[in-house]
């Protein structure tokens, strides 16, 4: 079999999927009473259909990419990181805590401090994972959740105990020089969205994730070791060292998302912020095959969705978007097992 | 500690437990078979809101019951389709459900009572106090019933089998398949009777109102080192916990640790600090025959 019929059997799942969810999508509509295309029309002419609508998008999808890629980093070493909504909690803690802590920084050195705070401390959180699986076996999955829960515990305790601003539920703002700036205000263009320099960021972490695992030995080992680790172990690679390192740099870029919150949009930390941006990241790595480039079209997709949803709410109740999300999902990892089955090809 | 033992210190307590019980038993038959169950909080959810649609139109609690039944199953029937049928990924599955659960009863709850965060007040259980709660005394049936499920029946033991070694037994002609249903099916079915508790207990639908108890329930079944009574018994130490925080909130233990606690539980036992926990060999893994 050659690699474009692979290609085209690999699109041809997620693209099924995203039919018919939206499929799904406007029965739903059409019982409620509302004409599924004129929903379908009003959700992209507001989202890619002009400037502001389409800052909006690309604000939701840049935090999408970050998720995105955590999940498909740590899929690459066949490990599962389904706690990235914590650790992307974590990371733009840290951020904050920076932007609230050295006020006097210039932003030449606030800015690089900020997104070596939020990736280290996305890392630190997901590595804990890492380190468990390596150290005692105990399963990636159960403690990234479990972390996740402790991430919401410990920061809501830490908020609201030290950094409260009264009547609300987030820190105080961030140093001016530590906020990473809009667009329209760079630019003119997206008028009033919060779409910011986090997105060059994030397209810059695709880069470095592609880089690491194609071009670096840390990246042929994760490879290796995501194929089989048996075979990783026999060619004596370190698979403990393979399981804490994937954790962590898939955690740091998830707590990289965090920017985009606390730097870019709001300029202080607020509970509850990641939104299910971590689950997400999930379906996006998913439908990208884990393919770093692939993740920033799909990112985008959900955004398209994700904002959608909310210029139509006046009209459709906007959890409709959250429905089709789910549906996605599911179809993708079905039919992709229906099609390895039925055509006996195993995709990329 | 005269404060402590007082009936509405233990009704509080097994008010906490109840929906951490049921889906937590429930995990146990899902698990057991060899399917991990994450969705355990959207079938709570979806039989929470399902609980309160039936009370709202018929007016009649056991009505809600029901239908918070079927609505888990469902649930459950679409991840043992995902999952069994199809063999694709229990984990995602289980995301996707939640995700979908939780659009789904938002999305109804604004078609249904005009607000997609909250139902109106429906009637629900008065208190009926110990130990005559109705609720309370099928909890214990349950759990009864699922101990000498799980350790006594055929059914039991074929459940087992197919979730520690499917290929023996296929080999044997039990239905991988038709066994791990039935694991999902009891568990959707338990969820959902969780959710119509946290429901009446609430006399109201609010959204997301399951709130990660289905990830607590996972987590008391792993403490529990997937056997009933010591799910039972992890789901009890919470609800006594967090009883605990509700009665002391001047006592200076900040609510986000009692919070953290079952987690963090967990994540010691899964490291083998508290005894060895070992999940069935095949959890986990979908089941495919080799011709």
């Amino acid at each position: 079999m050659n690699k474009i019929t692979k290609y085209i059997y690999s699109a041809a799942g997620p693209i099924l999927s995203i039919i018919i969810s939206l499929i799904f999508g406007a029965v739903l509509i059409a019982l409620i009473g509302k004409n599924p295309i004129d929903i379908y029309t009003k959700m992209f002419s507001d989202t890619i259909g002009n400037s502001y609508g389409f800052g909006q998008v690309m604000f939701k999808s840049t935090t999408l990419i970050f998720t995105g890629l955590a999940a498909a980093f740590a899929f690459k070493a066949g490990l599962f990181n389904i706690g990235a909504e914590g650790q992307l909690t974590i990371g733009a803690f840290a951020s904050a805590w920076v932007g609230i802590t050295f006020v006097n920084f210039p932003w030449q050195i606030i800015i690089p401090l900020s997104l070596l705070a939020a990736f280290i401390g996305g890392a630190f959180w997901a590595g804990i994972a890492g380190y468990l699986k390596a150290r005692f076996g105990s399963h990636e999955v159960i403690n990234t959740i479990m972390l996740n829960f402790i991430a919401m515990a410990l920061v809501s305790y830490i908020v609201n105990n030290i950094y409260l601003v009264p009547a609300t539920i987030h820190t105080p703002e961030i140093s001016p020089e530590s906020v990473l700036l809009r667009f329209d205000i760079l630019t003119g263009m997206f008028k009033g969205s919060p779409f910011n320099l986090s997105f060059p960021i994030a397209i810059g972490a695709c880069i470095l994730m592609y880089l690491i695992i194609n071009k670096s030995v840390l990246g042929y080992r994760i490879r290796t070791y995501g194929f089989n680790p048996f075979a990783a172990e026999y060619a004596k690679m370190k698979s403990g060292r393979i399981i804490l390192w994937s954790m962590a740099v898939s955690g740091g870029l998830a707590g990289l998302g965090g920017l985009n919150f606390v730097n870019g949009y709001k300029h202080y930390f607020e509970l509850g912020l990641s939104e299910n941006a971590g689950y997400i990241g999930i379906a996006v790595a998913l439908i990208a095959r884990n393919n770093p480039f692939a993740i920033i079209p799909v990112s985008i997709f959900f955004g398209i969705l994700e904002y959608g949803g909310l210029t139509v709410n006046t009209l459709v109740p906007k959890e409709i978007v959250t429905i089709m999300q789910g549906i996605i999902i599911l179809l993708i990892i079905a039919v992709t097992k229906i099609f390895e089955k039925k055509f006996k090809v195993k995709t990329v | 500690m005269q404060e402590i033992l007082t009936a509405a210190f233990v009704l509080q307590t097994f008010r906490i437990s109840i929906p951490y019980l049921l889906p937590s038993l429930g995990a146990v038959y899902s698990e057991k078979g060899g399917v991990v169950n994450i969705a355990l909080e959207g079938m709570l959810l979806s039989g929470a809101f399902a609980a309160i649609i039936g009370i709202y139109y018929t007016g009649s609690v056991l009505t809600g019951i029901v239908c918070s039944l079927l609505a888990g199953i469902i649930v459950s029937i679409l991840h043992g389709l995902i999952t069994i049928t199809f063999k694709a990924n229990q984990i995602v599955s289980g995301i996707a459900l939640n995700i979908f659960a939780f659009g789904i009863t938002k999305f109804f709850c604004k078609l249904i009572f005009g607000s997609s965060s909250n139902s109106p007040r429906v009637i629900g259980l008065e208190s009926w106090g110990l130990p005559f709660n109705p609720f309370l005394l099928i909890c214990v049936l349950i759990l009864i019933i699922t101990v000498f499920a799980i350790n006594r029946t055929k059914f039991g033991l074929r459940l087992k089998a197919v979730g520690q070694n499917p290929e023996a037994a296929d080999s044997l002609g039990i239905s991988v398949s038709k066994m791990r249903y039935m694991g999902v099916i009891i568990s959707g079915a338990l969820a959902g009777l969780g959710g119509a508790w946290l429901a009446l207990d609430q006399h109201s639908f609010t959204d997301g109102m399951s709130a990660g108890r289905g990830y607590i329930a996972l987590a008391a079944m792993i403490i529990g080192k997937w056997k009933p009574t010591g799910a039972a018994l992890a789901c009890l130490l919470f609800g006594l916990a967090e009883s605990f925080t509700l009665q002391f909130q001047s006592s200076g233990v900040p609510t986000q640790f009692i919070q953290m606690l079952p987690y963090l539980l967990t994540i010691i036992v899964l490291a083998g600090f508290i005894g060895k926990a070992t999940p069935p060999a095949a959890d986990g893994i979908p089941y495919e025959k080799k011709d």
